[in-house]
């Protein structure tokens, strides 16, 4: 399948390891990754952020670049969320119903990585290899937005030589929210804390997610702490093999 | 009411009422972070709720179809609300109870006022009511001389507390036991000196003290839970009879009730009664279930009012997307399932309605200058949608909340704020691949910051607040699309 590849701003600026390992991960399925290299971002932040006027060029500039694909993958259930359920709408409160309905047609077609697998390929058992003690945080938006359910799981149960411990309170949000982190900092900080303290508790050697942004929130934190536990995507870990171990 | 166009619906006045804060939102979080008691006691009890409110939950094979029919009953009467509540108006009228109209807090107060000052009263019992606290009823009679006093059990600890409430429905969440028992020997007259912290003893306390109140109050305060607009009917639940014991033994009985409370039939209400206990206390069925229709000779209160409050709510009915926020029914499951709320506590929204709901609410019935903070108090996280037994898209409407504030910003000032020059550079800068691959390669300079430790461990404002209790990742050497490109990749 010819498959193209949305690696979001953050991915692309700051986490482009998570776009390497989709990239490797999906040509080693078989199939062809193309990366419509006019994208930027969805938007989502100034959306969030009450700045919905902003985030009209790019939600227009968004659609013109992926309008043209049949199948879209995302390695983030917060991009792909937004592109889904806020593009249409941005669209609509500055009175651009056709926009609207292009942007609901580029969403529709538009995947989270774990949907992409087990959904749209078919394959729960990608054949990885990650021999280390994995802890997995669902991010809120693939769990609340997108109704991924327990696909990451599926995927990662049939990882060879992993050691899935369950997170206590997985379903509990991590504290990030976009500018809710900087702009709420102190109970962003609070909800951290007790993720760091679910998560250090599994005594996991990675913690994996399947949105950066909410990795990049963990991350920091036990990064600041030396807590010596690491966060890795989802896509890292499916993309890892006996040869190449992420 | 009257036909005649009386100009825009109005917001909550300011200067009464319980729906401001002092502090904006996160200011007032840093506070009750810092309570380690506060904290440990709202994560013990938000938890135990959510466990019981999910195994009840779980029970019901149709709870989706339950939703569902809610959102549709609230939707439904929201759009013929002026019809529904001069339907009410008649029927209570017919059973021989009076209806007063209030546009806002101010003329509220001053109809509940003046009907307490007709009985010569001084003194009036009180059933737990949102809608008292949010006009600042307690104040406005103590104001002339009339002292209200709250017969809930956890009313009563608020108010001999000097407090103010937390939560809808367990207005003294943000106290333990042992707290109690101090409040309780420091304020309640004629207590056991040997009192211990033993919930039954506290209760037994409390029912001592109430009891004598409830005997001598002539004049007892209400709100509802609901009105059946068909035949006049309102409708109290509760868990402690306390609420049945201020409906019907004083001799007046005065309601104050938001107009959106209402519905239209008894068999909308049936949906009601099944959502809210499940929703609100974890409960099959809500112990007490009061419902009253006007007067009835040698049974009850002999003089009965209801005082219909607007304070902002046509205002809200008038927002497209917003509106919704006014099917709430008052259970709190949206608090007892938000991570911020768990953490921060109640007192933090400012309003006498916190948590997600709030955050929601409040805003709209103030018009957005006066609580603006409030929707930037969740990480859309969802968890509140999900709880929600009438399907509010509480996210949807944060975000909507956060645009009419950035608007309504952008009419107000000249010069645009830091934040707004920075999203709107940030928008142009991503509006094409060739800015955005040049502001990555520009991103390569934060490399300096980190060069000795391999991590970024400070950031300047407003940017601190990130880097404060988080290390920030150092910008890689090679974008995706510089990799991408070197690879020789197809880009269409």
């Amino acid at each position: 399948m010819r498959i193209a590849l949305f690696v979001t701003c953050l991915g692309d600026a700051l986490f482009p390891d998570v776009g390497k390992a989709t990239v490797m991960l999906l040509e080693r399925l078989g199939h062809e990754v193309v990366f419509p290299d006019r994208q930027t971002c969805c938007g989502q932040m100034h959306v969030n952020t009450g700045y919905q006027h902003e985030a009209l060029p790019l939600v227009r500039h968004h659609v013109e670049v992926f309008e043209p694909y049949d199948v879209v993958v995302a390695p983030s259930g917060s991009c792909v969320g937004s592109v889904r359920h806020q593009h249409a709408m941005v669209a609509r409160r500055h009175g651009e119903e056709r926009l609207a309905a292009r942007a609901e047609g580029v969403g529709a077609r538009t995947y989270e990585l774990s949907e992409l697998l087990v959904d749209v390929l078919g394959v729960e058992d990608v054949g990885a290899f990650f021999p280390h003690r994995v802890t997995y945080h669902p991010t809120c938006h693939s769990l609340r937005m997108l109704r991924v359910g327990d696909k990451p799981l599926r995927l990662l149960r049939n990882v060879r030589g992993i050691d899935l411990v369950e997170l206590p309170d997985a379903d509990q949000c991590c504290g990030f929210g976009g500018t809710f982190a900087v702009k709420n900092a102190d109970t962003s900080t609070a909800m951290l804390a007790d993720k760091m303290r679910n998560v250090l508790d599994t005594r996991a050697e990675v913690a994996t997610a399947g949105d950066a942004s909410c990795l990049m929130q963990i991350g920091g934190g036990l990064s600041r702490l030396r807590a010596g536990t690491r966060t890795l995507h989802l896509a890292e870990i499916l993309a890892s093999t006996e040869e190449v171990v992420a | 009411m009257s036909g005649i166009f009386l100009g825009m619906p109005v917001h909550a006045p300011r200067g009464v009422g319980a729906l401001r804060g002092a502090e904006p939102f996160p200011v007032a979080a840093r506070t009750a972070l810092a309570n380690t008691q506060l904290r440990r006691n709202l994560g013990h009890a938000t938890a135990t709720i959510r466990a019981k409110r999910a195994a009840v939950v779980s029970e019901l094979d149709d709870w989706e179809e339950l939703r569902r029919a809610g959102e549709a009953i609230k939707t439904a009467t929201m759009t013929r609300l002026d019809e529904h509540l001069e339907q009410l108006e008649r029927a209570f009228t017919a059973r021989g109870g009076t209806v007063h109209w209030a546009r806002d807090a101010n003329e509220a107060n001053e109809v509940v006022t003046r009907l307490v000052q007709a009985t010569g009263e001084r003194e009036v019992v009180k059933v737990k009511s949102m809608a008292t606290q949010e006009i600042g009823l307690n104040e406005a009679l103590e104001a002339v001389g009339i002292a209200a006093y709250e017969t809930d059990l956890a009313e009563l600890i608020v108010q001999l507390g000097h407090d103010t409430p937390s939560h809808i429905l367990v207005p003294a969440i943000h106290r333990n036991r042992s707290e109690i028992r101090e409040i309780f020997l420091r304020e309640m007259a004629g207590v056991d000196p040997m009192l211990t912290d033993e919930p039954r003893m506290l209760a037994m306390a409390a029912r001592a003290h109430l009891r004598r109140k409830f005997l001598s109050a002539k004049v007892g305060i209400s709100g509802a839970n609901f009105a059946v607009a068909q035949t006049g009917t309102l409708v109290v639940l509760e868990s402690e009879g306390n609420g049945r014991m201020c409906l019907t033994l004083p001799q007046t009985l005065i309601t104050v009730m938001g107009i959106e409370k209402l519905v239209p039939t008894w068999t909308d209400l049936e949906v009601f009664l099944q959502l809210l206990p499940r929703s609100s206390t974890g409960e099959r069925m809500n112990p007490y279930t009061s419902t009253w229709a006007g007067r009835h000779e040698g049974d009850g209160p002999r003089d009965v009012h209801l005082v219909l409050v607007d304070n902002g709510r046509t205002a809200t009915l008038a927002d497209e997307i917003g509106r919704q926020v006014l099917n709430c029914i008052k259970c709190s499951a949206c608090m007892n399932v938000c991570p911020v709320y768990e953490r921060t506590g109640g007192h933090a929204y400012g309003s006498v309605y916190p948590g997600p709901i709030g955050a929601v609410l409040s805003p709209q019935l103030t018009g957005i200058e006066d609580n603006a903070s409030l929707p930037y108090a969740s990480t859309l996280c969802g968890a509140c949608f999900d709880a929600c037994p009438v399907r509010i898209d509480i996210p949807s409407v944060l975000v909507h909340l956060r645009a009419k504030h950035v608007e309504q910003q952008r009419e107000d000032h000249r010069l645009p704020s830091a934040e707004a020059l920075s999203m709107a550079a940030a928008s142009w800068v991503m509006s094409t691949s060739t800015r955005f691959s040049a502001a990555e390669k520009a991103s390569r300079i934060g490399r300096l910051l980190g060069a000795r430790r391999g991590r970024i461990t400070m950031l300047p404002p407003p940017f601190s607040g990130w880097s404060a209790s988080r290390d920030v990742p150092l910008p890689p050497r090679e974008s995706f699309r510089e990799w991408w490109a070197g690879r020789g990749g197809a880009t269409s």
